[in-house]
């Protein structure tokens, strides 16, 4: 037998005729039966995931979202660095100028006017995350959920936004 | 002028407990689906189903509803009489052979009268049990000729050799069995089996032909075209064996056959060879409770025989991977019948040089 054994691990293929004890197979089938009773007491490995969910690592990165500073306005100035950053192409955006009056809306000058993710292109990379200057966009750890059409996955900046502190103190 | 005799009230007792062993054995089929995929599920560290209601015990309905819903298809080229007669055939067969089971001890009503658990005690059963066991193959062979599929046919060709060769290892097993009997009868054939213990040994016939038991049990996996020796399905050969062609409920009709097969084989196993409805200390449990209930735990107790035997065939299912094709045939031919053979005959020796 001639053959190059690299891994030290080969072992040639035992071809011997079958003995008595292999014949009657029922020795066999006993070890058999053993080790599927055996997994009768084994852990399951199903996680019922409506009910269950399995814990995300501590640096998951899933759903985007666009932040806010403390007083409610938008962090975001549509600098473009996130959609420069980002290896899928999934981020465009608007860029409009701050107006009189719409101070308590945009933190800085300039603020997205349109601002879309595209979650099929996405691969939640997290470089848009570390582009960012403004502390404006994060990854959170939460997933897409899905949908029946591709418009579904586009994400707007209203999608997007985190509902806005003040509103929410001012509701309750 | 025999049939005159009987009385409208036999006839309607009958088939009162006609219906109640057919309802019975199609509930226990429908939840023998159920059974399998969670025995399945356990052994592979999985859940099962379990969505459909507590455990999952609504999913036989839900997929009994599915298949009713689904569309059907009878292929262009197939020969249509016989391509509905297939799956027919295979339910007919298959619910027949529990004609001749007895069920439990008597029934004794207040008022003296005596009601037999058996539909027919016919004094050849266990002829009738082979006759209509090797019926079912019929079911298959017409089903997978008449669907004109060339994968149906050689399953079907697998399913015939295969059932040839095993009804020939199963016949000649039980002719040591009915050496030691001297009756075909179920019914004597369980009286014998009287309790559990008798005259310092067993009276179950396991004890006394556990060889004969042996060659029955692996025969029976192949009568039931069950796992290790499914060659008539084959889904990783033959698309999907004899019922390729079929869709929505005579497909249904086929799998349900398997499993009533199941549940009456695993009934027969218990009667012929685990004392029927005979359990250790009846007499005791005879004497104490009043007769009805008496004949219901004998009821209960071959019930329990027979889940536990579908629970090992399908425990079996799921451990042992399918036989090859020569070697289900060199198992059938060259072991179990020389095996049955000298059984039969050590049986024959012994018999003749003890009572005579």
């Amino acid at each position: 037998m001639n053959y190059n054994n690299i891994s030290n691990r080969a072992k040639p293929v035992d071809r011997h005729p079958m003995t008595f004890m292999e014949k009657i197979y029922l020795p066999a089938i006993a070890k058999g039966l053993s080790i599927t009773l055996g997994h009768m007491f084994h852990k399951k490995a199903t996680i019922n995931y409506p009910e269950q969910t399995r814990p995300f690592s501590e640096n998951f990165r899933g759903l985007h979202i666009l932040n806010r500073d403390e007083e409610g306005r938008e962090r975001c100035t549509a600098c473009g660095l996130c959609a420069l950053s980002c290896p899928a192409e999934a981020i465009t955006m608007e860029s409009a100028e701050r107006k009189k009056g719409e101070e308590h809306l945009y933190k800085e000058e300039k603020y997205a006017a349109q601002y879309e993710i595209n979650m099929l292109r996405c691969i939640f990379c997290g470089l848009c995350e570390e582009a960012c200057p403004k502390d404006a966009i994060y990854l959170t750890q939460t997933f897409a959920p899905s949908n029946y059409k591709r418009e579904g996955f586009i994400y707007k900046k209203e999608d997007l936004l985190i509902p806005n502190p003040k509103q929410i103190t001012t509701n309750n | 002028m025999m049939l005159l005799a009987i009385s409208l009230s036999f006839v309607i007792g009958k088939v009162i407990l006609i219906a109640v062993i057919l309802g019975g054995s199609l509930g226990i089929a429908m939840y023998s689906t159920w059974a399998e995929r969670k025995v399945a599920a356990i052994m592979q560290d999985r859940t099962g189903p379990n969505r459909a209601g507590p455990f999952g015990l609504f999913q036989p309905l839900a997929d009994g509803l599915k298949l009713f819903m689904k569309e059907e298809i009878i292929p262009v080229l197939s020969s249509k009489f016989l391509f509905i007669l297939g799956p027919s055939l295979a339910m007919l067969v298959s619910c027949m052979t529990s004609a001749v089971i007895p069920w439990g001890p008597d029934l004794q009503f207040a008022d003296g009268s005596i009601f037999s658990l058996q539909v027919a005690d016919v004094n050849i059963g266990i002829l009738f049990i082979f006759g209509a066991v090797s019926l079912g193959v019929y079911g298959i062979m017409l089903g997978a000729w008449a669907s004109n599929n060339k994968y149906s046919l050689m399953s079907s060709i697998r399913a015939a050799s295969q059932a040839i060769s095993y009804e020939l290892a199963l016949g000649i097993s039980m002719i040591a069995l009915v050496m030691m009997s001297g009756s075909l009868s179920m019914r004597e054939i369980v009286e014998q089996q009287h309790g559990f213990w008798k005259d310092g040994y067993f009276t179950w016939y396991v004890f006394k032909q556990p060889f004969v038991f042996l060659v029955f049990l692996v025969c029976s996996f192949a009568e039931l075209n069950r796992a290790p020796f499914d060659m008539a399905e084959c889904e990783s050969e033959l698309v999907g064996g004899y019922h390729t062609e079929y869709s929505s409920m005579k497909l249904g009709f086929y799998l349900f056959s398997e499993y009533i097969n199941m549940f009456i084989t695993s009934v027969i196993l218990s009667t012929l060879f685990f004392g029927g409805y005979n359990y250790p200390g009846m007499d005791w449990v005879a004497a104490h409770v009043p007769p009805m209930i008496y004949s219901f735990i004998g009821v209960a107790v071959l019930l329990g025989k027979a889940v536990g035997f579908i629970l090992f065939f399908m425990f079996i299912r799921w451990t042992i991977p399918r036989f090859r094709y020569d070697q289900l045939m060199n198992l059938g031919w060259k072991s179990l019948i020389p095996f049955a053979l000298i059984n039969m005959l050590i049986t024959g020796a012994v018999i003749l040089f003890f009572n005579k």
